[in-house]
């Protein structure tokens, strides 16, 4: 086969990818990235090279407080589901008996098969005043009085950090599981305790998955509507929220894609950050 | 038979049955309350034919997907009566010829002629109307108070209440309570319809769509959401009897919805056809009834087709004086829109 028709061959083969990539990717991108640039006046959409989206974003207080919002849920989810998923995964990798570990997995990811819309309204149900947390609460006499728990950023937390616990489970445990157990046996016959173990040689070992799946909860909780406007009750918004609104009654669309852009910066920002342990072929 | 005329003879057999396919094929894009197939079946089964139908949000994303389409692809669309004016600026809705539209049935305040006309051609007709005001748990609040707009969300009521996420008949709401009219609401009115905004939300554990709005009143989250109204309350009024609306004395806003056939249909005439079974009385009647939300129908000759029981919940006796304390929902132009939309994002963000 002559070079030509080997770089031919190559190119076969990446050519359905790489066209895929353009057309739901690259292209959608930048026609984004066009329309941040464009203008709504009236309720005309001018195409443009205008920064007036962007400057939007220090007029308007409340766009900033979506941008501060996202954040702080997004981070406070990563943490609180990594805090949970690792003993999870850790327990199943190296507790569970290795023919019982397809089972475990499959129970931890159950809430999976039901719909994402469901299972937050279930949620809703859940913890309102009159829900099965605050009756239990009560009955138990450990309330006097209801509680608010739903329509709360805590409620919005909790819907979250429940899907994707799941999500950062599968990927802990799949680095958990490709750890040979010959590491923490070295490290305990050598003298450390198992805490210095977990420390200084499980931890280290597991960071790729880890930081694989706080990635993904990362841009997937950040970018997520329905969680917030079903279990938050609009008393604050985040940035897929206010970009809905964006586009509901008046098409802003402009306005909608810088705020998109945002988001994707922040994103971009995330994966730089996270880079250089991300591992995605650990997976 | 020779092989080429067999072929020639099936692909024109192919041909005619995709035509008749195409013919026999009605795409709306429409509010849930047109999905109901007790609305549609009779539709289809009379004409034969099979009627698509797609739901939408928000009048923005509507025309958005319109103008995004091809010309054809849509038949018949149902919007926002304070709306019509912008899918016609958009060159989405063909003339609707008025003779063909029983509007002389109608509810006289609902005809709306200004709201589905331009420049005296007729685009859209009314085909459902109802109010966004108060509704409450009766048996969690005192009835006295909703008669009110200051007392409903006064401290008696912090953290029981629920606001209808939707800017324009909330601050309608508000501006009424501040003695404003909604058609009045101008750049200078912001400030104080701004004020009774936040004192409202201040009370409020939450801001809800109408799933949202109608799982917490009847989940007892709340006692009373702002902006509901018959459309909220009458689904649950079988199961939960204490769910109940009322128009305070301030008034209540009243949302009116209006159906209108697509420029460039390729279906016109079915397209007409199902525009005049929407606004026919038995069209009305299973339109005012249906299974996502009610609301009254703007052909008062529905009356007919309806049961006492249907006509209690929609207090179809109380119309003449609902309509005339209810005014028209807030109609911004794009500029007043803008601040008014920001006005409320602010809001919920305090």
């Amino acid at each position: 086969m002559t070079a030509r028709a080997e770089r031919m061959r190559g190119w076969g083969f990446v050519a359905p990818a790489l066209i895929w990539t353009l057309a739901f990717f690259v292209v959608p991108f930048l026609v984004m990235g066009a329309m941040s640039l464009a203008t709504l006046e009236g309720r005309t959409l001018v195409w443009g090279v205008s920064l007036a989206n962007y400057a939007e974003l220090t007029e308007k207080a409340y766009l900033w407080r979506a941008i501060l919002v996202s954040l702080e849920i997004t981070l406070t989810v990563t943490v609180v589901s990594v805090l949970l998923a690792y003993p999870l995964a850790s327990i199943i990798a190296f507790r569970v008996p290795p023919r019982w570990q397809r089972l475990a997995l499959l129970l931890a990811i159950l809430p999976f098969w039901t719909s994402y819309v469901v299972r937050s309204y279930a949620w809703l149900l859940v913890l309102a005043r009159e829900g099965v947390v605050n009756q239990a609460l009560l009955g138990l006499g450990l309330l006097s009085e209801p509680v608010t728990l739903a329509n709360t950023r805590f409620a919005t937390v909790t819907g979250f950090v429940h899907f994707f616990v799941m999500l950062l489970t599968l990927t802990i445990y799949a680095n958990l599981i490709q750890l040979s157990p010959n590491y923490r046996r070295a490290a305990t016959d050598l003298g450390a305790s198992a805490f210095q173990t977990f420390c200084h040689v499980t931890l280290p070992l597991a960071l790729p998955g880890i930081v694989t799946g706080a990635f993904l909860t990362f841009v997937l909780c950040i970018g997520d509507y329905v969680t917030p406007q079903i279990l938050g009750g609009n008393t604050e918004l985040t940035v897929p929220q206010v970009i809905m609104v964006q586009l509901g009654r008046r098409a802003d669309f402009p306005l909608a894609s810088a705020l998109a852009i945002v988001l994707m910066g922040i994103v971009t920002l995330a994966y730089l950050a996270s880079a250089r342990w991300l591992r995605l072929d650990r997976l | 038979m020779t092989r080429l005329p067999a072929l020639l003879l099936s692909s024109a057999a192919a041909t005619a049955l995709t035509g008749a396919a195409h013919a026999q094929e009605l795409n709306a894009l429409v509010w849930c309350d047109h999905t109901d197939p007790a609305l549609i079946e009779p539709f289809e089964a009379a004409h034969g034919v099979k009627v698509n139908l797609r739901e939408y949000e928000g009048t923005g994303a509507a025309l958005a997907l319109l103008e995004q389409s091809r010309p054809g692809d849509w038949d018949v669309l149902v919007i926002d009566g304070i709306d019509v004016f912008r899918a016609v600026e958009a060159g989405i809705l063909a003339p609707l010829d008025p003779a063909d539209l029983p509007t002389g049935d109608f509810f006289p305040e609902v005809v709306m002629a200004e709201n589905n006309s331009v420049d005296g051609v007729t685009y859209a007709v009314t085909e459902k109307f109802g109010y966004n005001t108060i509704s409450y748990n009766a048996a969690k609040v005192d009835p006295a108070d909703m008669e009110n707009l200051a007392t409903v969300w006064s401290e008696k009521y912090d953290g029981r209440i629920s606001i209808y996420d939707y800017y324009l008949p909330v601050m309608g709401l508000a501006a009424m309570a501040e003695g404003i009219a909604t058609a009045d609401i101008g750049p200078d009115d912001l400030e104080t319809i701004g004020g009774v905004l936040s004192t409202m939300r201040a009370r409020a554990a939450s801001v809800a769509g109408v799933v949202a709005a109608q799982t917490a009143l009847a989940t007892g989250e709340v006692d009373i959401v702002v902006g509901g109204g018959e459309w909220l309350t009458a689904v649950l009024a079988g199961e939960q009897p204490d769910l109940t609306w009322t128009i305070p004395e301030q008034g209540a806003v009243r949302w009116a919805q209006s159906i209108g056939v697509v420029a460039g249909s390729e279906n016109p005439d079915l397209a007409l056809e199902f525009v005049k079974y929407i606004v026919s009385p038995e069209g009305q009647a299973r339109l005012a009834t249906s299974s996502c939300f009610w609301g009254m129908p703007a052909n008062a000759k529905a009356g007919d087709f309806l049961s006492e029981d249907q006509k209690a919940i929609l207090r179809w006796d109380s119309q003449p004086d609902y309509l005339a304390r209810s005014q028209l929902y807030p109609a911004p132009d794009a500029d007043l829109d803008i601040e008014m939309q920001d006005l409320w994002l602010e809001t919920l963000q305090q």
